[in-house]
């Protein structure tokens, strides 16, 4: 029976505009790294960070949730892009 | 004739909206929380600007979960004239009433001035009566008003005659001294397909006296009460 267990899992979500969309606020980051004689840095692009710890039977169950939404709310698929990083966390 | 004003939590765009139709047009107006669910009592529906839910996320993405929103998109599916002023415009994008999505401002910058803005059709409830060419001047006031579509969608914007209002001086030329946020083919508003839901960024609201600094809002409003007017007689 051990499938109909619940685990927690830590979803990592990684939201970045669309590369074909201008991402000002990236390119002004890119001018301050500049100033500061990064000049190396070829380009930035700035995104979101998002932690979600969830309850699922499993890892794949936890993935396609999370994907889920994603596509529903945490990112525009307008515009953004998503990816999501699991990792399992210690039962308690 | 009854206009309806949806308060979202952060709206603040909402009394503004509230008094340029009972001050400035002279018609019935009544709020409608966003805990409703029933629109049903109204000919058309304003959703004003501000911050919802602080913006959190992106600007209008919980908006768009609110218990009223059903019966917003009920009402727009059913023909009804809905506009979305600047975050009304955000909240009606990201609840796909409108196509595209507005990000960030070119410049980053907040930006709170006037500008023109040039009437591209008449197609619609909210510019019935303005001929095209019109040029209005109105309030602007937002951080993420950048207006993007993809290819695909720009392309269906034009075939469609979607582009309601683009950015202009005050003769009506376009061109990229004029564009406050850097939006996509200057677009300051588009409408839906059949053209009953309409999003500016622009605040028609705000400029319905010459006390408030204009009146070239109130045509928008008036055209609407046309619209409906007309097509209770028809």
């Amino acid at each position: 029976m051990e499938s109909t267990l619940s685990h927690s899992y830590l979803a990592e979500v990684f939201i970045s505009l669309k590369p074909v969309v201008n991402d000002p606020e990236g390119l002004s980051i890119r001018a301050g790294l500049h100033s500061l004689g990064y000049t190396g840095v070829e380009s930035v692009r700035a995104g979101k960070y998002l932690r979600l710890t969830v309850s699922a039977t499993s890892m794949d169950e936890a993935e396609a949730e999370v994907a889920r939404m994603c596509e529903q709310l945490l990112a525009n698929p307008v515009m953004e892009t998503f990816r999501v990083k699991l990792t399992a966390l210690a039962d308690h | 004739m009854r206009f309806g004003v949806v308060i979202f939590p952060g709206s603040n765009g909402d009394h503004d909206a509230l008094s340029a139709v009972e001050l400035g047009l002279g018609d019935e107006v009544v709020p409608i929380w966003h805990k409703d669910r029933s629109v049903d009592h109204v000919d058309a529906l304003l959703i004003p600007g501000g911050f919802s839910y602080g913006d959190y996320l992106r600007a209008g993405a919980i908006a768009r979960f609110s218990p009223i929103m059903d019966a917003v998109s009920d009402f727009a599916n059913q023909g009804g004239p809905v506009l979305g002023i600047c975050n009304g415009f955000q909240i009606l994008t990201e609840a796909h009433l409108l196509p595209g999505a507005l990000l960030r401002n070119g410049s980053l910058h907040f930006v709170c001035t006037w500008v023109h803005v040039r009437v591209e059709t008449d197609r619609t409830p909210f510019t019935a009566d303005i001929d095209p060419g019109s040029v209005l001047r109105l309030p602007i006031a937002h951080g993420q008003g950048r207006y993007f579509v993809t290819p695909e969608q720009y392309d269906d914007l034009i075939k469609n005659d979607q582009i309601v209002f683009r950015y202009s001086d005050a003769r009506g030329e376009v061109h990229d001294d004029h564009n406050p946020n850097a939006s996509v083919d200057h677009i300051a508003g588009v409408s839906n397909v059949r053209g009953n839901v309409v999003g500016l960024m622009p605040h028609p609201e705000r400029a319905y006296d010459l006390g408030v600094g204009g009146e070239d809002g109130l045509r928008v409003l008036r055209a609407a009460r046309q619209s409906v007017l007309q097509a209770v007689r028809a």
